[in-house]
């Protein structure tokens, strides 16, 4: 060896693989202004579709008519649900098993949804048209409480669905009522509650708010009558399951639509179901047979596609005296809207919101959910987080809380107490899931050590008695949150999306020169994939990531999979990527036994190429295996070097962390200032620091916008509040706190490289920690739970309502 | 989201602007910084079928002192506002007021003219121009005439402004020399507007205050002018009892929305606080 070989560690550092803080190779093109996203796709003769919309949230439509508006020059159509009936897609089957107008069919049944579509040569035009079509409606009964919706007079909201006593999940009990889903141990619970030294029961509310990404959703619809192919760009985090449900939809074969999502604006949940403007998009071109584009405005996406959570759950907690939980028993109202259009695996209407025993070891619990109907737009999508995980993460932390006042215990004490121990994993929990792996007491007391938190109770008290004394307006909280989450779906045993079963796939071809291109199925909306997929093959088969290129998005050259959201793109894909490159290592070893003139059992791999045992200068490099794999390649072997896999899970993954946010809230105004928030993750292998640290910064923002004023808010008479960014709470860098984030490392082991995936943890845990905080802040002045979200007039509310303003 | 059809004009005299406007009456719109007409013709609540840009107009720009007051042109931009050593050494509120208003995009663009002239309750200029005491000079086909601020807000986007009238100039007198002055201004997130917001001018003799001027922004469906709150703190020597009748009287004048910032009570007890608070700063920085 001479001075120029490069080291052990000089050749790992030149692959930057797992663990590598490598920058994100797609920000090249994203910093330039250089990413090509749908509204960018411009084809010859294109035109445009947009949507004259209900101003009521509930009326029958009387009448429509277009003429004036086709008077215009330039508007080519104008489809209502009378045309959409004739190639029948007046109606489409929702994600969660109900049905959906795409086009208001007699009726509206929110504010802005979509009554007819109008097609143009431009948006000038298109928007000229809409304000000219007449549409009559004769208003009805508006059902905006979904606690008052169940009422034995509450107006009928779904005629079509009269007199069907069963739904997709089971028995109706009410005309509005969509299904009721129970699991658990009802009698055990209810034995639990009734030996209980201790109870504690609060309804609490995860209000209305919505993903809002950047981009809005939108597409290109084109279809080629000639040859009976279909083309669509879009906004989809799963881009299979759309042409196989477009495929099923239209009757047009799958392998002649081809489905493109291009670069994509950010999801957050928002681009995972199908909404009325692909499908008329789609309509409207092959009615054309000319090109035709939907992009969605910014009122549009935040009152129509997709809102998020409105989870009304009371809930109980049964214990000893010392603090030992012994049973958990929530009831949630979910309010669905108009139709129940949750973007959830089949099964599971509520979706995983059974993970709700959380991080404790809960010996019994019962869970209960009733879907009902209410006049607000339809949705109910993971907004970052798995299928209502946010949901139950925020439902017990904050119950913790609560269970932790009334019994005058440190909240901190009593999750310690209650933690699933280090060895009981795979824990079986009381209400269904076997987690995975976990070591909570370890990551609660490094962040409670971090955090300084024995020291901060000591200043909140001192602080308390200032205010007490009149010495200070300002009030500390302190939260707590410490969730656990579930995500990767997920197994086909227990995960479909209707009837698809809920796998992910990665093909990787190496070429002769040793670089790579790998696709999969699944489709970054920002996470960064194709940064962290070459890291994985970059470590697993020696070759630098940066000779690595990775696609995704293209139906017709991806391996089909089933997109990303959940956090399942490394829990799953992540692992066909690990399996693929090491099918093609394994071959990779034949062809360096065959160069090398040694058995394959001889040969050791190291970093990049493998060495025979014991005399590591006999050695082939991976672009030298790469090169003999195509030309010279061992007798009766194929030559190529290239490996798909299709990963079927055997269990979700149950990444975890402990969060804690200092807060100062100014009594008289109500502003609620972080002082400090804290934030430690366990996501077991970190495959790049750089983009966890990232993907927590983002999570935890909208956590924080989340808790403290993000909402979709509906007025009594049903009219949708604030659905702009006037009203809708995206903080700017001014508003975000500072974050320090820390981690421990806890491997999944059931996955190939132990990693459980962490975009969707900031969101899940970052909501109860800061809810905790304003809490925590009142507790002292007799308060037991305050109501998201914690905007200032509602904390200022709070503080009045406690007499805080004397 | 997308506006209308409209003709686009732009002049460079402020005579040939008025002579557009005159032609077309309610049709025609003038367009400074764009912030309020922009988004509402996007939303078709405005549609002007003439557009009469005043960007190109030089003589609208600009911010000097004639013997006494600061006159400053229409099309003055918040950022130029900010960055001037005459208003910075004459009038330091309306720096402290001007960087509250949303971010350095907007404020770029956003002008002084526009602000005031839109009748927008939310705009933070008006309140501002009321505590200042100034006048408005308005242009029209038969030349200049001049409105004081707290006579021109009638209701909300209904002014004194006549619609072949164009604000030209808006002129203050400025305030003494050590002068304490606070804009107070409570907000959800940048860019937004006050939930309520006060502005307090006042003069200190000793231990009393010698002059006082409030204005408040956003708690009502105009700027409100709170003549007797000022008449309160003036003469007095800012005992906490004076300063709370001060404040009740404030809030007595509010008649603000319920909206996504608050209820209407809120809103009104947080002009309260902001006028508390603007007091207290005002009061630290003048000097007797």
């Amino acid at each position: 060896m001479n001075d120029m070989t490069p080291t052990r560690e000089q050749r790992e550092a030149a692959l930057e693989g797992m663990g590598c803080k490598r920058k994100r190779v797609e920000d090249i093109r994203f910093t330039q202004g250089q990413g090509q996203y749908v509204d960018d796709v411009k084809l010859p003769g294109m035109v445009f579709g947009d949507f004259v919309r209900s101003p009521y949230p509930h009326a029958k439509i009387t009448k429509i008519d277009a003429s004036e508006a086709l008077k215009i020059p330039g508007v080519i159509a104008v489809l209502t649900a009378e045309d959409l009936k004739g190639v029948n897609l007046a109606w489409m089957p929702t994600l969660a098993g109900d049905v959906q107008m795409v086009l208001a069919d007699g009726k509206v049944l929110y504010q802005n949804q979509e009554v007819a579509f109008v097609v143009a040569e431009n948006r000038y035009i298109a928007d000229d048209a809409i304000q000219l079509v007449e549409v009559e409606y004769e208003e009805l009964p508006v059902l905006v409480d979904p606690f008052k919706a169940m009422d034995p007079d509450a107006p009928v909201l779904r005629p079509d669905l009269e007199g069907k006593t069963e739904g997709a999940h089971g028995p109706r009990d009410h005309h509005n009522h969509i299904f009721k889903w129970q699991v658990g141990d009802k009698d055990e619970t209810a034995k639990a509650f009734s030996d209980a030294d201790v109870t504690i029961k609060e309804m609490i509310s995860y209000h209305r708010t919505h993903p809002s990404p950047l981009e809005t959703c939108q597409c290109v619809a084109s279809m080629d009558k000639v040859k009976g192919e279909l083309t669509v760009w879009g906004t989809f985090q799963a881009p299979h399951v759309i042409r196989t449900v477009a495929s099923l939809l239209s009757t047009i074969p799958e392998h002649k639509i081809h489905v493109i999502a291009p670069d994509i604006g950010g999801g957050f949940g928002n681009k995972v179901g199908a909404y009325p403007g692909y499908i008329c998009s789609i309509v409207a071109s092959i009615v054309t047979g000319v090109p035709v584009k939907w992009v969605e405005d910014r009122m549009e996406n935040l009152s129509t596609t997709s809102f998020a959570r409105d989870y009304h759950m009371t809930t109980e907690i049964a214990a000893k005296k010392d603090g030992t939980v012994t049973g958990l028993k929530v009831h949630v109202l979910a309010d669905h809207g108009g139709f129940d259009a949750c973007a959830d695996p089949s099964k599971w209407p509520a979706g995983f919101f059974n993970i709700v025993t959380g991080s404790y070891d809960f010996p019994t619990a019962h869970l209960e959910v009733d879907g009902v109907y209410t006049n607000k737009a339809p949705g109910g999508v993971a907004y970052r987080c798995s299928f209502r995980v946010t949901e139950a993460a925020y439902c017990i932390e904050r119950a913790m809380d609560i269970l932790a006042q009334k019994l005058e215990m440190d909240p901190a004490d009593l999750r310690m107490k209650n933690f699933v121990k280090q060895e009981q994993f795979p824990y079986q929990s009381a209400l269904g899931w076997e987690y995975d792996s976990g070591d909570y007491h370890t990551a609660m007391q490094k962040a409670m050590d971090t955090i300084g938190y024995r020291q901060l109770r000591e200043e909140q008290k001192a602080k308390q008695e200032a205010f007490k004394r009149g010495e200070t307006r300002e009030v500390m909280g302190i939260g707590i949150s410490f969730f656990t989450e579930i995500v990767g779906a997920g197994p086909s045993k227990n995960c479909d999306i209707l009837g698809v079963a809920m796998f992910d796939s990665a093909e990787i071809r190496v070429h002769p020169t040793g670089s790579v291109i790998s696709r999969m199925g699944t489709k970054s909306q920002g996470q960064g994939h194709e940064t962290t997929w070459a890291q994985i093959i970059a470590t697993e088969i020696g070759i630098p990531a940066d000779d690595i290129m990775v696609e995704e998005g293209n139906t017709d050259t991806a391996p089909y999979g089933l997109g990303t959201y959940g956090s399942r793109s490394t829990p799953v894909a992540g692992a066909a990527i690990a399996l693929a490159a090491r099918k093609i290592r394994n071959k990779a070893q034949m062809i360096a036994a065959h160069m090398l003139e040694v058995s394959e059992y001889d040969l050791e791999w190291d970093i990049d190429g493998f060495q025979v045992k014991g005399n590591p200068q006999a050695r082939k490099s991976m672009k030298e295996i790469a090169w003999a794999a195509y030309n010279a390649p061992p007798p009766n072997m194929e030559p190529g070097l290239e490996a798909v896999s299709y990963y079927d899970p055997p269990n979700m993954t149950y990444p975890f962390g402990a969060y804690f946010c200092v807060m100062d809230i100014d009594v008289d105004t109500g502003v609620a200032k972080t002082r400090r928030f804290y934030a430690l993750d366990d996501c077991g292998t970190r495959i790049n620091p750089m983009i966890i640290e990232g993907q927590v910064h983002g999570g935890l923002t909208e956590a924080f916008a989340i808790a403290m004023g993000q909402e979709i808010r509906y007025d009594e008479m049903g009219n949708v509040m604030g659905a702009s960014f006037m009203d809708f709470f995206l903080p700017t860098a001014v508003e975000t706190p500072h974050w320090e984030t820390d981690h421990t490392v806890t491997p999944s082991p059931h996955h190939p490289i132990g990693a459980k995936g962490v975009g969707e943890s900031p969101n899940v845990g970052g909501v109860p920690a800061f809810s905790n905080a304003v809490n925590d802040a009142f507790q002292f002045l007799g308060s037991t739970h305050i109501q998201m979200p914690h905007d200032a007039w509602r904390v200022w509310q709070a503080a009045k309502d406690l007499g805080a303003h004397g | 989201m997308i506006p209308g059809e409209f003709t686009y004009h732009r002049p460079t005299t402020v005579t040939q602007a008025v002579a557009i406007l005159a032609e077309h009456g309610d049709e025609a719109r003038p367009l400074s910084g764009g912030h309020s007409l922009i988004p509402m013709m996007k939303l078709r609540m405005a549609a002007p079928e003439h557009l009469i840009d005043l960007a190109g107009v030089e003589s609208l720009k600009g911010i000097s002192e004639d013997s006494g007051t600061i006159v400053i042109g229409a099309m003055t931009t918040q950022h130029e506002m900010i960055h001037s050593e005459l208003l910075a050494e004459k009038i330091p509120i309306i720096r402290e007021t001007s960087l509250l208003i949303a971010d350095p995009q907007i404020r770029y663009l956003g002008t002084l003219g526009g602000n005031v002239a839109n009748g927008d309750p939310g705009n933070d200029m008006p309140a501002l121009m009321q505590c200042l005491n100034a006048s408005y000079v308005l242009t029209g086909p038969d030349g200049d005439r001049e409105v004081p601020a707290r006579e021109f807000y009638e209701a909300a986007y209904f002014t004194a402004l006549a619609p072949e009238e164009i604000l030209t100039a808006v002129r203050i007198p400025a305030p003494l020399a050590g002068h304490g002055y606070a804009y107070e201004k409570l907000k959800r997130k940048v860019g937004d507007y006050a939930t309520a917001a006060a502005a307090v001018v006042l003069t200190m003799n000793g231990g009393t205050v010698a002059s006082c001027s409030i204005a408040l922004t956003n708690v009502a469906d105009t700027p409100l002018f709170a003549a007797e709150a000022s008449e309160i703190l003036t003469g007095s020597a800012l005992d906490p009892e004076t300063v709370k009748r001060s404040i009740a009287a404030a809030e007595a004048i509010t008649e603000p929305a319920s909206d996504g910032r608050g209820p209407a009570q809120y809103r009104t007890k947080m002009a309260g606080v902001m006028l508390e608070r603007a007091v207290a700063r005002a009061v630290e920085r003048a000097t007797s």
